[in-house]
């Protein structure tokens, strides 16, 4: 079975005469498991889709299948359904400012309901993201690239099935990049964990299973590289 | 350790609560705005329990049981003289012990100063038992000479000392009326919100203050009943042997419940203690809910974010929620210890009887809290303006 399942998905803000369509005719199917990274000129649409497919905005024309479930139509409480079952990465971390660092990771186990071993588990992915000192620190007193980890972490913790990266390794130097990116190459392959990832960084590039290129709202090239 | 009680409370993070928490400023605002809006509101919860309260104390002091006052009377001071008649027609009934009648009258008696204090003049049967107090009573040989008065040792305004001369035997002259009276001695009711005290005189005496009333037509009728009697059914049989043209016949209980009634709904100062209470309520409300819009509004990426999550509403709801009952409940008591120490402070410049009952704060408690929610839940439209397709 298909992940993610796209068939003619059009898509336009604005409404009468500022109408602008920014996605054409994308049909695109995406498996269990894949990396894949996704390229495109500034304005082409990578983030429309992104947040198209992650059920962040409704779906106008077009047919989308996530996890099996129908996005034509669905309803608000079938969206969230989705969302439980995703991770998302942001460009901006997206912290809450009142929240720790194991406080904010815990909100992406949370939302499954409390578990006796929550705390636990939000402690070691802090830890595989070298962040175990920092674990009580509240977001205003961490740097850019930890603020980054952290977010990673609350999106991988709750052991998502399809992860959405929109150029997650922006606020990252070489190091933590490469650390990320390891991650969630190794979770994918040990969990099945789909990953679509919006990025330019080359060695990102290098190591995806498959690079689709977007220009002008279209995919216009689909390379697998294993 | 608060974090770790609420989390199990609420069966997830106390995110309120952590909100709330990291802006110190905006906290100690709010719960200085909530212990606002709870002062207002105990004071004017506290004015309207004292006029309440003072209200019934003149007719608590009544050695009676039924009250027979003019039809047109809705307190004690505000009848018309009903016929002298009416007390032998009383007295004459089955099941009636005694009945006196009893004169009233509003004296205004200047100070040194120029200042003016208002007395409620009470003209007495110096034979009779009209009132309970012990002290009363004891001064009836002395207020059945002419032009002698006893004072009630509460009179708001007047020098403390006035009252310990007095006690000592010094008897002191005011002039009533153009009329020289003899005050000779103090006994204790408590001044209300009409006058500042009460005299006591006898019927004669009174007579020549207010040369305007007639011997024939009293303020009002004091009647005991015998022991043993239902004192409704004696009011009953007065109700049907007296003519209901000119009097009321009402048990003291019914007078004070028809005064309280009156006082509270159709005089000003209860329209404006009930108003000013509603005005508390509505401070409070703004002021919680500029509180948690603000903070709504500063987390709105945190909410986007949860959203994308997969929090459904009702958490968002929660949030706020919880805030709200932590907000009213941490601004309560800051006050109430205010409320309280108002309360003894007015209670003591003013004699009014101004106490905390058990009953009104955990009213006020239970207000403020439904206060607090009920800006939480508007405060929630805000949440709207949270939308996780703003958030890549
Ligand atoms: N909320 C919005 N309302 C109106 N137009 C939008 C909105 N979001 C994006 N657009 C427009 O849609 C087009 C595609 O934007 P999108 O953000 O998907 O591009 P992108 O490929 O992610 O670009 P970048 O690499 O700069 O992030 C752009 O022309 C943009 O101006
Ligand atoms: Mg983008």
């Amino acid at each position: 079975m298909d992940i993610i399942d796209i068939a003619g998905l059009d898509h336009s803000y604005g409404q009468g005469e500022t109408t602008l369509q920014v996605l054409f005719n994308i049909t695109l199917c995406l498996g269990q498991g894949e990396f894949v990274v996704l390229m495109g000129a500034s304005g082409s649409g990578k983030t429309t889709l992104l947040s198209l497919l992650g059920c962040l905005r409704a779906v106008q024309t077009g047919r989308v299948a996530v996890l099996g479930q129908d996005l034509n139509g669905a309803d608000e409480a079938a969206r969230i359904a989705i969302r439980r079952r995703v991770g998302f990465i942001f460009q901006a971390h997206n912290l809450h400012e009142s929240l720790t660092a194991r406080q904010n990771v815990l909100m992406g186990l949370d939302v499954h309901g409390r578990l006796p071993g929550s705390e636990a588990a939000a402690g070691r992915i802090l830890d595989l993201l070298v962040l175990a000192d920092r674990i009580d620190s509240v977001p205003a007193t961490l740097s850019g690239g930890q603020k980054q980890r952290v977010a990673i972490a609350r999106a991988l913790v709750g052991n998502p099935e399809i992860i959405f990266a929109d150029e997650p390794t922006a606020a990252l130097d070489r190091d933590n990049s490469i650390l990320v990116i390891a991650l969630l190459r190794r979770l994918g392959s040990a969990r099945g964990t789909t990953t679509l990832m919006v990025t330019h960084d080359p060695r990102i590039i290098d190591s995806a299973d498959r690079i689709l290129t977007m220009a002008d709202g279209r995919i216009t090239r689909d390379e697998r590289r294993k | 350790m608060i974090t770790v009680v609420l989390a199990r409370v609420l069966g997830r993070q106390p995110i309120g609560w952590l909100q709330l928490t990291h802006n110190r400023t905006r906290l100690a605002t709010a719960l200085a705005g909530v212990a606002f809006a709870n002062l207002l509101v105990f004071m004017q919860l506290g004015f309207f329990g004292a006029l309440i309260g003072s209200i019934a104390i003149p007719y608590n002091g009544m050695n009676a049981e039924i009250l027979i006052q003019s039809s047109d009377a809705n307190t004690l001071q505000d009848g018309s003289p009903i016929p002298r008649n009416r007390m032998l027609q009383a007295a004459a009934q089955p099941g009636v012990a005694s009945a006196t009648a009893v004169y009233y009258g509003r004296l205004e008696w200047k100070q040194p100063d120029g200042t003016v204090r208002a007395l409620d003049v009470v003209g007495i049967d110096p034979q009779a038992l009209a009132f309970r107090s012990p002290e009363i009573t004891a001064a009836r040989g002395e207020l059945a000479l002419a032009d002698r008065a006893i004072i009630d040792r509460r009179t708001r305004n007047v020098p403390a000392a006035l009252f310990r001369e007095i006690e000592a035997g010094h008897a002191y002259s005011i002039e009533a009326n153009s009329h020289a009276i003899t005050i000779t001695g103090t006994f204790t009711l408590g001044g209300g919100f009409g006058a500042d005290g009460y005299l006591v005189v006898s019927d004669q005496t009174f007579l020549r203050i207010f040369r305007n009333r007639s011997p024939g037509a009293p303020s009002y009728v004091l009647v005991r009943t015998l022991p043993g009697e239902a004192i409704p059914a004696v009011a009953d049989r007065l109700r049907a042997r007296l003519p209901d043209s000119d009097v009321a016949i009402r048990t003291i209980a019914e007078a004070v419940a028809r005064d309280q009634a009156f006082q509270t709904t159709q005089k000003p100062a209860g329209i404006i203690f009930g108003f000013g209470t509603f005005i508390g309520a509505l401070v409070g409300i703004v002021i919680v809910y500029q509180i948690l819009a603000t903070d709504v509004a500063d987390h709105l990426k945190g909410y986007a974010t949860f959203k994308a999550i997969g929090y459904p509403p009702r958490f968002f709801l929660g949030i706020i929620l919880e805030e709200a009952v932590i907000l009213g409940l941490l601004g309560f008591i800051p006050g109430l210890l205010a409320s309280l120490g108002l309360y003894a402070i007015i209670a003591s410049a003013t004699g009014l009887p101004l106490e905390m009952t058990i009953g009104r704060a955990i009213a006020v408690l239970a207000g403020t809290i439904a206060m607090s929610m009920i800006s939480g839940l508007i405060a929630t439209r805000r949440l709207a303006q949270a939308d996780p397709a703003d958030l890549f």
